[in-house]
């Protein structure tokens, strides 16, 4: 498995992260077939502290569902940061997964952005499989990469 | 006819990548069951192992929540659609659970991260499974009649281990309630208490037994509940709680539990509660009758909401004056553990905004409503009590002179102490005694050559008594006494004085081959 981003994805979802340490960030990704082609930061509404928890609210999810079938993509995945922590899923991110998604976190620590990850459910939920992220070579889809902050 | 159910797109691929299905029912949780019996695959992802719908998973009958309706029961026509919406939620790994202890997670965020950590979430009460701690074997068995609730269950239990609730007493409240939440296994129990096991107190306070009389209330209530549970930490406190060291003791608990018997205290707990933002299980007794309630929530009313102002001192008189069945307390301390539950385990309905009344004679339950009041000095839009005050003299308690309490002197010429009242008797003086308690008091004890006039039936029998003769008035203590010295002066007697301590010190004092109460 792997995940490929699209040139200037990596550097939308790093920049979300920066911007909102020491809070979590989170957004949504689109593409088709396993690359990205665009991002679209979400509100982070957790009410149970946004320096350890993210949320994405029922109605903006549905609106990144409505905005992927505009954007004639899917809806690929969701990506959030994990503020001076490692780029790996907590116990917490499983028990909140939904499978075929791709999950992209991003470590930022003291405000800098690190490591980036990806990750997808197991089908039976009992773990996630980390998958590679390749990065789209510059010259590959030039017109294709767009990232969408709302 | 029919119904469609919009599938999002993670779960599409468990229906042949339609982005809508249709399904037959009369009911919401019809239509879903349809749906999983058709698409097997969608179950482990839309139900949790309870056979709930998982938490993360909202369902919307048309544009509306179906929590808002009746949840899985919510009736459906024709032509509604139904849709799975996700929730999109995770977060990175935290060490902090709400009771600030650390679980194993393997990961460690900075000093720095944790303190903010735990200013960020200082409210929240409810946090993610993986923060919480696991359950040992013997654990899974001591608990198995919680765990096979699913109310409760797994999450319910672990999230209990890693609560605390601070207890304030270990009297006829904190007994049960200490008990009860050791019992369930809460994480940490904490427990403030300064006094000494007494016997008048076994008859109520069941940690403690006739072998513990003499002993710290502490010691023998850690005994208790380590020997009832080994897994709790027990934390204990042996101080009065004050407004210097409420905050400081209430800092890192979940839930307070207030088990006081006096106003100020009461008023210095819900106070402190606001104050830290943490919830107070609130419970009290007198006599025959219980109260409980939860005050001190974020959104619900405080103990201030209901009583803004405390009453005169001495109107309302102290278990210890008035008496107390010795059921009651089992039954309000339960209700107050009982609480406490529901609010560290998210469980139920709490008495949030619900004063709850026990009548132990009529066996009957009452409940008020009540409402937050924007007006409330504490928990109000414009609180004007943004610290904590000194409540004996909110409450207008004159705290004792310390020299009165170490002497045993009198503090003015209106009192006299058993000591001085023994040497005037042994003088041959005649000082006319007024026992001014309640007729079965006087059939415990008395002060020989006392006449018991109940402070009751005083205004209507004070013509019996002498006016050219010295009067000391008494009763248990010197509260209501104090009250007959202040009537009797008002009706012309020139010359009366109340006795220090009241009949226990007397006992203490002069003549302790009499039984105490």
């Amino acid at each position: 498995m792997a995940l490929s981003l699209q040139p200037g994805i990596a550097d939308a979802i790093r920049a979300h992260g920066t911007e909102t340490y020491p809070n979590e960030c989170c957004g949504a990704l689109y593409g088709r077939d396993g690359v990205v082609t665009a991002t679209h930061a979400l509100p982070n509404t957790t009410e149970e502290g946004p320096r350890r928890r993210f949320l994405v609210r029922p109605q903006d999810y549905r609106d990144a569902e409505k905005r992927a079938t505009e954007l004639e993509v899917d809806l690929l995945g969701f990506y959030h940061s994990h503020p001076d922590h490692p780029a790996r899923p907590s116990q917490y991110d499983l028990d909140h997964a939904w499978p075929f998604f791709s999950y992209i976190i991003v470590a930022v620590r003291a405000g800098t952005p690190e490591d980036m990850t990806s990750w997808r459910l197991r089908e039976d939920r009992s773990a996630f499989d980390e998958e590679r992220l390749t990065y789209a070579e510059h010259n590959q889809h030039p017109d294709t990469a767009s990232s969408v902050h709302g | 006819m029919p119904n469609t159910i919009n599938i999002p797109t993670p779960l599409r691929p468990f229906t042949d990548k339609k982005e809508s299905v249709e399904v037959s029912g009369a009911t919401v949780g019809e239509l879903l069951a349809d749906l999983t019996t058709r698409y097997e695959g969608l179950r482990r992802h839309l139900y949790a192992d309870n056979g709930r719908l998982r938490n993360f998973v909202n369902v919307y009958l048309n544009d509306e929540d179906i929590r808002y309706l009746q949840r899985e029961q919510t009736p459906v026509k024709a032509g509604d659609t139904l849709s799975i919406v996700p929730s999109v939620a995770g977060g990175a790994p935290t060490t902090a659970t709400p009771a600030g202890r650390d679980v194993d997670s393997g990961l460690h965020p900075s000093t720095d991260a944790r303190g903010a950590l735990s200013d960020v979430e200082g409210q929240t009460r409810l946090t993610g499974a993986d923060e919480l701690p696991n359950l040992s074997p013997e654990e899974i068995q001591r608990y198995s009649r919680h765990l096979i609730m699913p109310e409760m269950g797994m999450d319910g239990q672990r999230r209990l281990k890693a609560s605390s609730v601070l207890c304030i007493g270990a009297g006829g409240l904190g007994s049960p309630a200490a008990m009860y939440l050791a019992a369930a296994g809460i994480g940490r129990l904490g427990i403030v208490d300064f006094d000494v096991v007494d016997y008048s107190n076994l008859q109520r306070q069941l940690l403690h037994t006739t072998n513990d009389v003499g002993r710290t209330k502490l010691e023998s209530a850690r005994d208790k509940v380590v020997a009832l549970n080994p897994h709790v930490q027990v934390d204990t406190y042996e101080e009065a709680l004050s407004s210097e060291n409420a905050m400081r003791l209430f800092k890192g608990y979940d839930v307070i539990l207030d088990g006081t018997d006096n106003f100020p205290t009461r008023y210095l707990v819900n106070d402190a509660c606001v104050l830290s933002g943490i919830p107070n299980a609130y419970g009290s007794i007198f006599r025959f009758e219980g109260q409980a309630s939860v005050f001190a929530t974020k959104e619900g009313p405080c103990y201030r909401c209901l009583y803004p102002e405390p009453p005169p001192p001495g109107l309302v008189p102290s278990c210890a004056e008035g008496g107390v069945l010795g059921v009651l307390p089992g039954v309000i301390g339960v209700i107050q553990a009982t609480e406490s539950i529901k609010l560290l385990t998210g469980i139920g309905e709490p008495l949030i905004g619900r004063f709850l009344i026990y009548d132990a004679l009529k066996m009957r339950f009452r409940e008020l409503k009540l409402k937050k009041d924007p007006e409330c000095p504490v928990c109000g839009t414009n609180p004007t009590v943004t610290k904590l005050i000194d409540y004996e003299q909110f409450c207008g308690v004159r705290p004792e002179p310390q020299q009165a309490q170490t002497t045993g002197a009198a503090v003015n010429e209106w009192e006299i102490t058993p000591v001085d009242l023994k040497k005037k008797l042994d003088a041959g003086e005649t000082p006319f005694i007024l026992d001014v308690r309640e007729p079965n008091e006087y059939q415990i004890n008395r002060i020989p050559g006392s006449t018991l006039i109940p402070l009751g039936d005083l205004p209507r029998r004070y013509q019996e008594l002498p006016r050219d003769r010295e009067i000391v008035a008494h009763c248990k203590m010197g509260g209501r006494s104090a009250k007959a010295q202040d009537f009797l002066k008002s009706v012309g007697f020139p010359n009366v004085k109340n006795l220090k301590g009241g009949i226990l010190e007397w006992i203490d004092k002069v003549d302790p081959s009499q039984p105490k109460y």
